[in-house]
């Protein structure tokens, strides 16, 4: 019977995979975000998994602050020229040009937050009726609560105290016309979990989760990438140090760590002897104790 | 297999927990406790709280802060809602689906309870066993659990008293024979302190058995899978339309029992057609052979016409198929349930209509009591339905197959999930 064991990553690939497939199954016009990050490269490697040797059926979506590391925008498009998927590509420059949203001030200036409108602009103008997310339940504790499909109502809105209960693995899609669904494939999966399955699957990633030099600036406690278009403070000095991303978001609230891992297998003894949160490098988070809660309801992944 | 190249970090199982417990317990004291013990707590959490506990005015550090995740719950001081939380050792990998424990609550036990291997229950060693420590059980055995760890906590409070602990566990076992759990252990704790939590009590010496996280790392799980009715419930159907696979046609799923292998003689329900298995395949690879729980796409040697919603069978070992089916029940949904009220069935890949045709009984979750005059059912409540549906269901009794046993009811005008059924 010893054959007959299946190890937890394989576990968690089944399950999203399984995800993955409903929402094809269950909606008319589904997409996947995808922001270049670690998390939404291994969603969408379940998801090549789920209809091979078909082409996965749906485009993927990339919410685009401008603000990026350019190593992640070569690294998508190389990815969709291999495999053959369509990127669609919203501009949140755009919702500024139009008036939709204004542009944050100061020196903690994001478009972090900025992103929510043009994203539900995105799923209305393509008439999106679901959009499959990268979140994970252990990022965060608002994300704790989050379930797999994830009903928003016609404004886009999460109601964390009327969420459908899911059960087995039965899932609910069903909603009314303007509605549209976040569902989240690998809720279940740990930060371990993803690097543990990128060596197992050796899935490329982009350089920028390996060791590089790279000029940084420290804020309140966190390394930060230095960028052109970001304000400094008077006491905050650019240096070049060996450095490594631990998530890849908006270039303006993304810290970097500083190490000198430089293969998959570095980097998972690194985390496994890390004290600190990934997310404890997102200055998006620190704004208050309910940073996260209160952008989901809004309608942020 | 490809992993066993791998070992250790690459190689781990996983268990799914829930527990339950009221307000006053300590099940999110325990549970941070576990984490914290575990050394899945980081840094900027732990000071996150110690930060949060100050500006309450509390002493020491309230671990339980770390699992109460949304902001009516901290202003509340209760969990509200299904939490899932994970750790890690270097054996497994472990999911804890956080229930809160009040009565009004019970489906999300339920909810919680649906995909667990095992639960631990929580009893204040001060109380003994209670009204909801009933509930609980019975809540652990209606959704079939494995494995159930009895902890009484707070031996703080009793003196570490091996009296008190003897007492309750007794009490436990005498009504735990009306339950169908298979395995049932007691562990008494303090996650306050930490006693026979993750590291060996110092004040109860009189206690010989494993600490909690000795049971949930070493339990064994590997025969929780039923592997011996083999069902493939249709998800998808691949059709690449390319030219390197263009008569390509793969029937995309999970399977949920037993075992597939390259070859089989099956059967294709609602059909009756009978085939043999072409080949598995997952990504790019062929399985010889694929098991429970497993993500495949099938192909087939004949040409037939298979749907979401057709189940792949072995021939001579099929699940019932009828249009009546017998459930037990929990009503989800604020909205009452309606006798002859229609509602849409979802079981496995399938969707059905059906009608509810009588509530034969309810069941008083607090003394068991069967209850088949009142037939007015509303939310959190527990009993016994039938139901006739528009076309054919492929099922399993729910206590010999938990996914082809299971099934909600969705409400046609709020699609919302309001029951969750078990056939009987």
């Amino acid at each position: 019977m010893k054959n007959y064991k299946i190890t937890h990553l394989r576990e968690l690939e089944n399950e999203s995979i399984y995800v993955i497939r409903e929402v094809v199954a269950q909606f008319e016009k589904p997409t996947m975000l995808f922001s270049g990050g670690k998390d939404s490269i291994i969603m969408f490697h379940l998801a090549r998994k789920a209809f091979w040797p078909a082409k996965v059926p749906f485009p993927l979506l990339h919410i685009d602050t401008g603000h990026n590391f350019q190593e992640t925008l070569d690294y998508r498009d190389g990815l969709m020229k291999e495999t053959g998927t369509t990127c669609i590509v919203s501009l949140v420059q755009d919702s500024i040009d139009s008036g939709r949203v204004v542009e944050e001030t100061g020196v903690n200036a994001s478009r972090n937050k900025l992103q929510t409108v043009t994203l539900l602009d995105a799923i209305e103008k393509n008439k999106f009726d679901c959009a499959m997310g990268g979140g994970r339940r252990d990022e965060e504790k608002a994300r704790a609560k989050e379930r797999f499909f994830s009903h928003r109502d016609e404004f886009g809105q999460w109601d964390p105290k009327n969420q459908r209960p899911e059960l087995w693995n039965i899932f609910n899609g069903k909603k009314r016309i303007g509605e549209h669904f976040r569902v989240f494939p690998i809720s279940n999966w740990t930060e371990m979990d993803v690097w543990q399955y990128i060596l197992l699957e050796n899935i490329p990633i982009p350089n920028l989760y390996f060791n590089h030099k790279r000029k940084v600036f420290n804020r309140d406690g966190v390394w930060l990438a230095y960028a052109p278009f970001m304000q400094l403070k008077p006491n905050e000095k650019v240096e070049e140090k060996d450095v490594r991303c631990r998530t890849i978001g908006d270039i303006t609230c993304t810290g970097v760590t500083l190490s000198k891992a430089s293969t998959l297998e570095e980097i998972i003894k690194e985390i496994a002897a890390t004290r600190i949160t990934e997310r404890g490098g997102r200055a998006d988070d620190k704004r208050s104790e309910t940073a996260m809660e209160d952008r989901k309801k809004e309608g942020y992944f | 297999m490809e992993e066993q190249k791998f070992d250790g970090y690459l190689n781990m199982e996983l268990l799914r927990f829930t527990t339950a417990g009221s307000v006053d317990d300590g099940k999110s004291t325990l549970i941070g406790r576990l984490l914290y013990d575990s050394k899945a707590i980081f840094e900027d959490q732990m000071e996150a709280i110690e930060r949060a506990s100050l500006g309450r005015g509390e002493e020491r550090v309230n671990l339980a802060l770390l699992t109460d995740g949304l902001r009516a719950e901290r202003e509340q001081g209760i969990t509200i809602d299904v939490a899932y939380r994970y750790f890690a050792t270097p054996r497994r990998k472990f999911i804890i689906a956080d229930t809160p424990g009040h009565i009004q609550y019970t489906r999300n036990m339920v909810t919680g309870a649906s995909t667990a291997n095992l639960a631990i229950i929580l009893i204040d060693a001060r109380n003994g066993v209670a009204e909801q420590t009933i509930r609980h059980s019975f809540i652990a055995s209606l959704l079939q659990i494995p494995h159930v760890i009895v902890c009484i906590n707070k031996m703080d409070l009793v003196d570490y008293s091996l009296e008190r602990f003897q007492e309750i566990t007794s009490r436990y076992l005498e009504f735990a024979g009306k339950f169908d759990i298979q395995d049932i252990r007691f562990v008494p704790i303090s996650a306050l302190n930490g006693d026979n939590v993750v590291t060996r009590s110092k004040t109860m010496e009189w206690y010989d058995g494993p600490t909690l996280m000795w049971l949930l790392d070493t339990i064994y799980i590997g025969s929780d899978q039923n592997l011996l009715d083999a069902r493939f419930p249709v998800q998808n159907v691949i059709r690449p339309q390319n030219d390197k696979y263009h008569d390509y046609r793969g029937y995309a799923g999970r399977i949920a029992s037993g075992i597939f292998r390259k070859g089989d003689t099956v059967k294709i329900l609602p059909s009756g057609f009978i085939t043999k298995i072409k080949s598995i395949d997952v990504f790019e690879k062929s399985l010889d052979l694929a098991i429970a729980s497993q993500s495949v796409t099938m192909t087939l040697e004949d040409d037939v016409d298979i749907s979401r919603g057709d189940m792949i069978v072995r021939e001579n070992n099929v699940p019932n198929v009828s249009q009546d089916i017998d459930m037990m029940f929990c009503w989800l949904n604020s909205k009452p349930l309606q006798i002859k009220g229609k509602y849409i069935l979802r079981h496995t890949s399938s969707e059905v209509k059906c009608i509810v045709n009588d509530v034969r009984y309810k069941i008083n979750i607090n003394n068991l009591e069967r209850n088949t005059l009142d037939k007015s059912i509303t939310m959190n409540e527990i009993g016994r339905i039938t139901l006739h549906t528009q076309k054919p269901v492929f099922a399993d009794s729910y206590r010999k197959n938990r996914i082809t046993g299971s099934a909600i009811l969705v409400d046609e005008t709020t699609n919302e999930t309001i029951c969750a059924g078990m056939f009987v």
